[in-house]
């Protein structure tokens, strides 16, 4: 907005405006994953910055290459591309050939938002859509997990992401399972403490519990996001995990295990949140929030995958129109019914 | 005169009007069968086969069929085609024959094969209706085989079966499975309409141009 006299404001209501624009909300959410996006970077080396780099890559050139000629400008500078590539790129596997990655930011950003009519328009959320995709198409690629890299490893490069595109990664000999992979087919529990400062194997944004919920708080502060969301997911989760645990402790994870691994975090707190893709009255929040926990411990318990955080968003995602439609407040002044 | 009436017939098939690309019909075999390009080429084959023989009975049979039973009587004409074509597979290509398994029977209720019956064959003489008979069916031919060709090729790096690439090639799993062919099929979809939309763009720039001129 420009800078008018302010003797004289010609203007309709309302003359009290928040400073709050698309690009300043994005640019906070950037500033939240610093922390996540670092701590990747220092476990798992020049990996991370090589797959977030092609994940961003892939994400932009779509948003370019689809978007009309005049508002291509905008579309680029809303860093709205940025971050789905970041979100995307914290939720692969480090040792993923980057070629997918790329592929998986582009379609992302094509099938998931362009294609729906741009920012604000599509279904679901983009970056979780390209995991999808990514997950659909590439199964042992994005199912194969490395460890993280030993001391002074920084350097490291996995050999995984130099594949040429089209083509496979060479087997890596050095493989490990994620903390809920070793929990679901091997009933080994990981340390809490490891859970919370990221010292396990996973994808890029995943393993660093606190870093996370960190970010999430800034967001809060700033209050760019709803609290309702994560915080009903994250509860739907403890005591879903608690009421299990009172049939059988040892069968099932303990709440602090299920809230702080996998990526249950990263998604509770930036995924499920993206304004566009959530429900917008208060009752519809808690409806979403408690419906992406409960099925999000319906697939690690009883599902086929060690992981549900994506599905259980992506399909409260399909949920949200009909959700905003029946939890409409009544208009006040008019009769009970809300029709 | 007469030749360019047949010819208009047969081309408006293949491209303006092709069946799937600008009429959306027949999806079913269209995303069930096209996971290979060689499926997809006895899925069309097949199809040719019968909407050729039946527009051509039926048309032949236009003035003796009842109008209050015309229905049920394409669909014996059709039906009886799909029989013959069913066995020939079997008996030539079995193996062909069963990764298409339930797909050929329901060639019958194929909407593209009846639609060109009752909007077409039935209300025009013999030569139009084989010509526009010929028309749809290689359209749907060119549709299913771009269709399947683009899906081999990713999901499996092979052509008719012979490997592309060297053995290193990732697949493209997804483009196997059912999602694969609506992702596909929606992607040449697009590239269609965008192409009709810049054609008619451009005609319209022509009109303009040379009303401008005149």
């Amino acid at each position: 907005m420009k800078k008018r006299d302010p003797d004289l404001l010609l203007a309709h209501a309302p003359l009290l405006r928040q400073g709050m624009t698309t690009p300043s909300v994005m640019r906070d959410v950037l500033i939240a994953l610093a922390p996540a996006t670092a701590a990747s970077m220092w476990f798992f080396g020049l990996s991370a910055i090589l797959v977030l780099g092609a994940c961003i890559g892939g994400a932009v050139a779509a948003e370019w290459l689809f978007a009309d000629k005049q508002a291509r400008g905008d579309s680029l500078r809303d860093a709205s591309g940025i971050l789905t590539g970041l979100l995307l790129g914290l939720t692969l596997p480090p040792g993923l050939p980057l070629w997918m990655a790329f592929l998986g930011g582009f379609v992302g950003i094509a099938l998931g938002k362009v294609i729906w009519g741009g920012l604000g328009h599509n279904l679901f959320n983009p970056a979780l859509l390209g995991r999808a995709f990514l997950l659909a198409t590439f199964p042992i690629a994005m199912t194969t997990w490395v460890p993280a890299v030993g001391d002074g490893g920084f350097l490291q490069i996995y050999p995984g992401n130099l594949a040429l595109p089209f083509m496979q990664a060479q087997v890596d000999a050095m493989s490990a399972a994620t903390p809920l992979g070793l929990m679901k087919f091997e009933q080994e529990v990981t340390p809490l403490a490891n859970l919370m400062f990221g010292k396990t194997t996973g994808s890029l944004g995943e393993t660093s519990g606190l870093l996370l919920l960190l970010g999430g708080v800034y967001l809060w502060l700033r209050r760019d996001l709803d609290w309702r969301i994560p915080v009903s997911i994250l509860l739907t989760v403890v005591v879903f995990s608690a009421v299990l645990g009172l049939f059988d402790a040892e069968r099932f994870p303990t709440p602090l295990f299920s809230v702080f691994s996998g990526g249950l975090l990263l998604g509770a707190i930036y995924m499920a949140t993206d304004p566009v893709t959530s429900p917008v009255t208060p009752k519809g929040t808690w409806i979403f929030g408690i419906g992406t926990g409960v099925l999000v411990m319906l697939i690690r318990v009883f599902g086929g995958l060690p992981e549900g955080v994506m599905y259980a968003i992506l399909l409260m995602n399909a949920a949200t129109p009909l959700i905003d439609r029946y939890t409409q407040p009544r208009v006040f002044g008019r009769g009970g019914d809300t029709k | 005169m007469k030749k360019n009436e047949s010819y208009e017939e047969f081309i408006k098939g293949v491209w303006r009007d092709n069946p799937v690309f600008a009429q959306v019909l027949g999806m079913c075999p269209m995303l069930a069968v096209t996971n290979s390009a060689i499926n997809a080429v006895a899925m069309g084959m097949a199809t040719f086969f019968v909407l050729v023989g039946s527009s051509f009975l039926v048309s032949s049979f236009r003035n003796w069929i009842p109008k209050q039973v015309r229905i049920s009587c394409f669909i014996i004409i059709i039906a009886t085609f799909v029989t013959i074509a069913d066995y020939t597979l079997l008996a030539l290509v079995p193996k062909v024959h069963k990764e298409l398994g339930a797909f050929i029977p329901l060639i019958v209720a194929n909407c593209l094969i009846l639609g060109r019956q009752e909007a077409f064959a039935s209300r025009y003489p013999t030569r139009l209706a084989v010509m526009d008979a010929i028309g749809m069916a290689v359209g749907f031919l060119i549709a299913l085989l771009s269709l399947g060709a683009v899906r081999e090729i990713l999901g499996d790096g092979a052509l008719f079966g012979v490997k592309l690439f060297s053995v290193n090639f990732e697949p493209w799993v997804i483009m196997i499975l059912p999602p694969g062919g609506f992702l596909t099929l929606g992607v040449i979809l697009l590239f269609f309409n965008w192409f009709k939309f810049k054609k008619d763009e451009f005609l319209d720039d022509v009109a303009e141009a040379e009303r401008r001129g005149s």
